[in-house]
């Protein structure tokens, strides 16, 4: 990968953020969720590996949308399954 | 609009465009606190009915409202999308490669930003397409086949060279390794003589001219500068700026030239945008893509509709088709599936594997002569069975 590329900065790609344990907590509550529930992302992407998040974490991203304006969503790291 | 007001606006539980829109419309206007409790009570109950009910069955609206419309595009269009002759495939057959997720669109093409100093510039402009472009050996010199001596000469052409930014000493170097790495060539062997600018190169055996001719073949097409995926390039001149477009597309190859802006540059390739930048960007990429292929056919979807498509596309990670090998293909039911293709595979490898069919979908009471379960769910999904 090239040294002056920063995938975060990119137009198409949201901020991505580690989200503490406890505000994990207050998602599943809210929600009434488990982690199972969220979307994924491989532990491997060049994003999740910039944040340094782990597999079993959950990231926050910071879309722009189209709609809302701003959107935020979730997706728990796992790893990547292999062929 | 005073402070409070804004105060009071920014604590509501509404999307932050709403936010915007309302202050930018309370901005010049001088409104009393009743007034204003009431704009807020409209635009909240406003906001709320425009909501999608919990439980809609968002899935069908958005597969008719893209379809419906769908069937009003022209089948096949293949025709120049405006921007500088490079030909894109557009409307349905476009639509499909997108929902499809293939590896490759049959038009990859990318959309090159520059940095603010490359991009002002076309002379600088023309020299980042030059490291992106790939250009073949015949186009920096005159190669000859020397039939007498067994070997093709390659004389460059110094003032080429020098416009196009390359020393001769590089095209010297890549060339022969070029042949043997990228094109599998490797039956001959080369000197050169870099004041001259010249390089021979002779095949390993001399039996016959047509290892001379395939050598001299692959001496041709042998390319020396630019990346080898991206065919051509166009300078053009958008909104003050110098912007690059592609045949072709190698986004991480392209991130590494230097000059391109790495935070705006883009490929009609969804996958390699997944690869390169993450899902996230993909899921972006799907929409952009998505909706501008729709409205370059004077179709208005909602984009609500494809985001929920892109979303779905993914959710488990990596891009994955709307098919029967993506998202709809992970159908439990044996008897689904065996309705849909190859019946019989299906349903001995379901013998084999004692499979159970609950006959919990559509096609597989229809086939059994059951009515069918019918509805969103929702009562199964909110209310918690007794004992």
């Amino acid at each position: 990968m090239s040294t002056k590329l920063n995938v975060l900065e990119h137009v198409m790609v949201p901020d991505h953020k580690i989200m503490s344990e406890e505000e994990v907590g207050t998602l599943f509550s809210t929600y009434k969720i488990t982690s199972e529930h969220l979307p994924k992302i491989y532990h491997d992407e060049p994003a999740v590996k910039i944040i340094g998040a782990k597999a079993g974490d959950v990231v926050r991203t910071i879309r722009t949308s189209h709609t809302a304006g701003i959107a935020e969503s979730y997706r728990l790291v796992v790893k990547r399954p292999k062929k | 609009m005073t402070p409070e007001q804004e105060q009071v606006i920014d604590n509501e539980t509404l999307p932050a465009k709403t936010k915007e829109q309302l202050k930018k419309f309370l901005s010049e206007k001088n409104i009393s606190d009743d007034q204003f409790e009431e704009i807020i009570e409209r635009v909240n109950s406003e906001y709320m009915s425009t909501r999608i009910e919990a439980c809609e069955a968002v899935g069908v609206i958005a597969a008719q409202s893209i379809g419906e419309p769908g069937t009003q595009m022209t089948m096949r269009t293949f025709h120049y999308a405006g921007v500088a002759e490079i030909n894109v495939t557009l409307g349905l057959p476009r639509l499909i490669e997108i929902m499809d997720a293939r590896k490759e669109p049959s038009t990859p093409t990318m959309t090159i930003y520059l940095e603010p100093e490359f991009g002002a510039d076309r002379d600088r402009a023309r020299e980042v397409s030059w490291q992106i472009e790939a250009a073949t050996l015949q186009e920096f010199g005159d190669i000859t086949i020397d039939m007498q001596d067994m070997q093709v000469v390659v004389h460059l052409n110094s003032a080429v060279c020098e416009k196009r930014k390359i020393p001769v000493g590089t095209i010297i170097e890549t060339a022969p390794r070029k042949i043997r790495e990228r094109r599998h060539y490797r039956d001959f062997e080369h000197e050169s003589d870099e004041k001259e600018g010249v390089i021979n190169f002779m095949p390993k055996s001399r039996e016959s001219y047509q290892n001379l001719f395939q050598l001299a073949e692959h001496v041709r097409k042998v390319i020396v500068q630019g990346i080898d995926d991206i065919e051509r390039v166009v300078v053009r001149k958008e909104s003050g700026e110098y912007i690059l477009y592609t045949e072709g597309s190698n986004l991480k190859d392209v991130f590494d030239v230097e000059g391109v802006d790495t935070r705006r540059t883009r490929t009609n390739n969804i996958n390699e945008i997944s690869q390169v930048l993450g899902i996230e960007a993909a899921r972006n990429a799907i929409i952009h893509e998505a909706v501008s292929t729709l409205n370059e056919q004077g179709i208005l979807v909602d984009v609500r509709h494809i985001m929920l498509v892109a979303d779905m596309m993914c959710l488990e990670g990596e891009v994955k088709q709307i098919g029967r090998h993506g998202i709809a293909g992970e159908k439990e039911s044996v008897l689904s599936r065996a309705a849909f293709e190859v019946t019989v595979n299906h349903l001995l490898d379901a013998a084999v594997a004692n499979e159970v069919d609950e006959l919990s979908g559509v096609t597989e009471n229809v086939i059994v002569g059951q009515p069918i379960q019918l509805g969103t769910g929702d009562v199964k999904l909110i209310a918690k069975p007794m004992n």
